[in-house]
């Protein structure tokens, strides 16, 4: 092992490296290597058939588009909510920016019960709307309310910290050269602040595609209408529908890597724009 | 270095002008992110101890007795007791070596270090499923032994293991990274042993890193609920943890006990987000004393 590294005075390079490769190895490697050994005991025909059939493209098209909506729409706001945690004092500031973490600290399954309840026909929220003619419980729209309640935080945490770090003398530049403070925002502050938004997006969308103890509730998991790709595995596996439920597994997998591969690169693209010229 | 160049007291206004937006525009958006907030997140909180209440403190209180939601506690204790101790020494192991040492590879071992954050919550279950399940690869070999994995706690400490996996490594390596390594070699040059330079100089360095990836890897560890669900077997007063004994009693009409349980796991969730920012204080102002000590 000494040749990998460069001699040091520091002891414990392989008792503390071999743990941890014994430990990773156990715990995630070989797991998920073996769900991907098992597809391959799939014949060809029979992965695409469980990754194609109408009941699993529907529930595709459904995670999909509500991940990204949702993704959208935390774009929006976590842009609005770190503006105003950074730039502005108001009473109950630190109250709010602690709360903002409650998405990932809440149980899934407690947000699934609570936004269910208040969605539904009876509900806080839903005796509003439904008068309106719009249910959300048990809806695809359902759905999209869960996933961007899991995907609150991602923008805000993403964007907050870069806010933080801007220089205030590139707004007073533009603003000196005629720069009114949209044309400020929209020419100088949207560049600066693009990688950040799009991490914080690709975080809370890859975050929304695996999502489940929040949306199982208030989707009301109808076959092709309001079941999310997750639940489908589950219910395969319940069916024991193993090999399907491995094929389905495999896609999402592969999804999830090549969005981790996506946002890695979308954060060394921030910190290249991020680095001192 | 030269002090950067004041602006002038006449040019202060639109110094100001150019950082500070109308009052407007500050009231409107502080309103968006009151009411996108409130939605989203002080209604459900609310909402979670209004159903609770919603016959008074007696059936709320009833819950904790039955014994069934007593096993599901217990259960959930268990959980957390097992996976942040074993995930806080993989942290802190994995942070000596990456932090502290340079070799090749160790940007592949920090990506998989994160794989689990990628990992739906469901697959996380079902890998161990596929793995120790009696269609698994390893099925046979254990039935042969009447060893049971799947369906049974282990099940539930491998799945809870696997969620909060990165939790404690991904806060310390970063950390200990940008710590360096001249205060542990300063130590040793001056005949330390490697667990005194340990116990006397990084652990105190980065105690307040740790205790907050500890702090966030016990409120997931106590609140999984996909994962644990794939492989609890959802057995009533046996294999059950509180998100999961949630569900069943609000599957079966029992708004007030579930809500009852979901509202302990919220009051833990409130807990959490309180001593992460007690923490976070901490850490900023440790920091700040470290830089204002170092600098001349």
């Amino acid at each position: 092992m000494r040749h990998l590294r460069q001699r040091s005075v520091l002891p414990g390079f392989g008792l503390t490296l071999g743990y941890s490769l014994l430990y990773l190895g156990l715990i995630v490697l070989i797991p998920l290597a073996s769900t991907f050994l098992k597809t391959t005991t799939l014949s060809w025909s029979e992965f695409w058939a469980a990754v194609s059939s109408p009941r699993v493209v529907a529930s595709y098209r459904l995670s999909f588009g509500a991940s990204f909506l949702a993704g959208l729409v935390n774009c929006l706001a976590g842009l609005v909510v770190a503006w105003v945690l950074v730039r502005y004092e108001f009473w109950g500031k630190r109250l709010v920016d602690a709360l903002v973490d409650l998405p990932f600290a809440l149980p899934t399954a407690v947000a699934g019960i609570a936004l269910t309840t208040l969605y539904a026909r009876t509900g806080w929220i839903g005796a509003w709307l439904e008068p309106l003619g719009i249910s959300v419980a048990f809806t695809p729209l359902g759905v999209f309310v869960a996933l961007t309640f899991i995907g609150l935080p991602f923008v805000v945490r993403t964007v907050q910290p870069v806010l933080q770090d801007l220089e205030p003398e590139l707004e007073e530049a533009a603003a000196s050269l005629g720069a009114n403070r949209w044309q400020t925002f929209r020419r100088i502050l949207l560049p600066v602040l693009r990688p950040a938004l799009l991490t914080g997006f690709a975080l809370a969308f890859a975050r929304a595609l695996g999502e489940y103890g929040s949306v199982v509730f208030i989707s009301g998991n109808m076959p092709m209408k309001t079941e999310i790709t997750p639940l489908l595995i589950i219910t395969k596996l319940e069916q024991y529908d193993y090999a399907g439920a491995t094929a389905l597994a495999a896609v999402m997998l592969v999804i999830s890597f090549a969005l981790l591969l996506a946002i890695n690169l979308l954060h060394w693209w921030g910190s290249r724009h991020h680095a001192p010229a | 270095m030269n002090p950067t160049p004041r602006l002038s007291r006449t040019e202060g206004g639109s110094r100001r002008r150019a950082t500070h937006d109308p009052r407007w525009m500050r009231a409107l958006l502080v309103g968006a992110a009151f009411l996108f907030l409130g939605l989203f997140l002080f209604v459900p909180l609310a909402s979670v101890f209004a159903h609770a209440l919603a016959k008074g403190i007696g059936p709320y209180l009833e819950t904790f007795q039955d014994p069934v939601t007593l096993s599901a506690i217990r259960l959930t204790l268990i959980a957390a007791a097992v996976a942040v101790p074993l995930n806080t020494l993989f942290g802190v192991c994995a942070a000596w070596a990456i932090a502290k040492f340079d070799f090749r590879g160790k940007q592949v071992l920090l990506t998989l270090i994160d794989l689990p954050f990628s990992v739906s919550p469901v697959i996380s279950g079902l890998i161990y499923v596929l793995l120790f399940g009696a269609q698994g690869w390893l099925g046979p070999w254990l039935a042969e032994r009447d060893l049971q994995i799947i369906f049974a706690i282990p099940g539930i400490l491998l799945a809870t293991l696997f969620v909060t996996f990165p939790f404690v490594a991904r806060e310390l390596i970063p950390l200990m990274q940008a710590q360096g390594r001249m205060e542990e070699e300063a130590a040793m040059v001056l005949g330390a042993s490697g667990w005194k330079t340990w116990w006397r100089v990084t652990l105190p360095n980065i105690k307040w890193g740790l205790l907050y990836g500890i702090i966030l890897c016990n409120a997931r560890a106590m609140g999984e609920f996909g994962a644990v669900s794939v492989v609890s077997g959802h057995i009533r007063g046996q294999t059950n943890t509180l998100p999961l004994h949630v569900e069943i009693l609000y599957n079966e009409y029992n708004a007030v006990a579930a809500f009852a349980v979901a509202s302990l796991l919220t009051l833990l969730a409130v807990l959490t987000l309180a001593l992460k920012s007690w923490v976070e204080g901490k850490q900023a102002a440790s920091l700040a004393a470290a830089s204002a000590a170092t600098s001349p």
